[in-house]
């Protein structure tokens, strides 16, 4: 389970889960995003096309994540859900506090 | 996390030749949550439950309980272990996840999804568990949650 950033055109940064965002892993993701912050970067796509799945603690760092980034001007977007994890954040109801694309690229395309 | 989880493998005392039962002690640090995960869903790469079931809502759902009972439960007291027991049948399969706790109750946890609570970074663990398995109990003092995933 690794997260890897990747800086794509107009300086919008891919973050790509690999395995699982859990609670054992989320910090991890959260300080690179925030170190990512720190360093500039503003616009964050996270990636779940390789996800298997995603714990409330995860879900609760998206939230936190999120706010931070929207507080300093920038904009964090959602995209390559399964089926399973999108019903989860329409279970949850946090479909509604995120944008949410299908692809990478459709994401991208967005901001 | 340093010390390797075993996981107990035997067939079920009371079942058939396809039953089986699991027990894994795991330490209250949640490094452990995502190897204990893997370890019990290993166990079910074949059987009773689809592999989509397997991949998402027994991973989720055992995390979210295993979480809750380290870090509320036990509040990550390395002296105090979780056990987990899986029984394994051929129509269902129920997980007991317990610590060492007082217990709590789980009708006085707030619904996540109401407008005020929505932007909070946690309190979602028992919404989403009870989301994503047939059927939740709780043992009488609060320390032992009963999940069940029904076959299929």
């Amino acid at each position: 389970m690794t997260f890897s950033l990747t800086k794509g055109k107009n300086g919008v940064v891919v973050v790509g889960v690999d395995g699982q965002l859990i609670v054992g892993n989320r910090q991890d993701m959260k300080q690179k995003v925030l170190d990512s912050l720190d360093a500039g970067a503003r616009k964050f796509v996270i990636d779940f096309t390789r996800t298997g799945y995603i714990d409330s603690s995860g879900l609760g760092v998206l939230v936190s994540l999120s706010k931070k980034i929207r507080e300093q001007g920038g904009d964090l977007r959602l995209a390559g859900l399964n089926e399973d994890l999108q019903t989860l954040f329409e279970l949850t109801k946090l479909d509604t506090l995120f944008a949410i694309a299908k692809t990478p690229a459709e994401a991208l395309a967005a901001f | 996390m340093t010390q390797p989880l075993r996981l107990d493998v035997r067939p079920s005392a009371t079942g058939g030749a396809s039953d089986f039962e699991l027990a894994l002690d795991v330490p209250s640090d949640l490094g452990y949550v995502g190897p204990a995960v893997e370890l019990i869903a290993d166990r079910f790469k074949s059987g009773v439950l689809s592999p989509r079931r397997v991949r998402f809502n027994l991973r989720t759902a055992l995390a979210e309980a295993l979480a809750n009972a380290i870090a509320y439960g036990n509040r990550h007291d390395p002296r105090r272990l979780v056990h987990v027991r899986v029984e394994a049948g051929r129509d269902a399969v129920h997980i007991h996840v317990t610590d060492a706790g007082a217990g709590f109750d789980p009708a006085a946890v707030p619904d996540p999804t109401l407008p005020g609570r929505l932007e909070r970074e946690d309190g979602r663990g028992l919404f989403v568990l009870r989301s994503l398995v047939d059927h939740v109990a709780f043992s009488a003092a609060g320390n032992s949650i009963c999940l069940t995933l029904r076959a299929g």
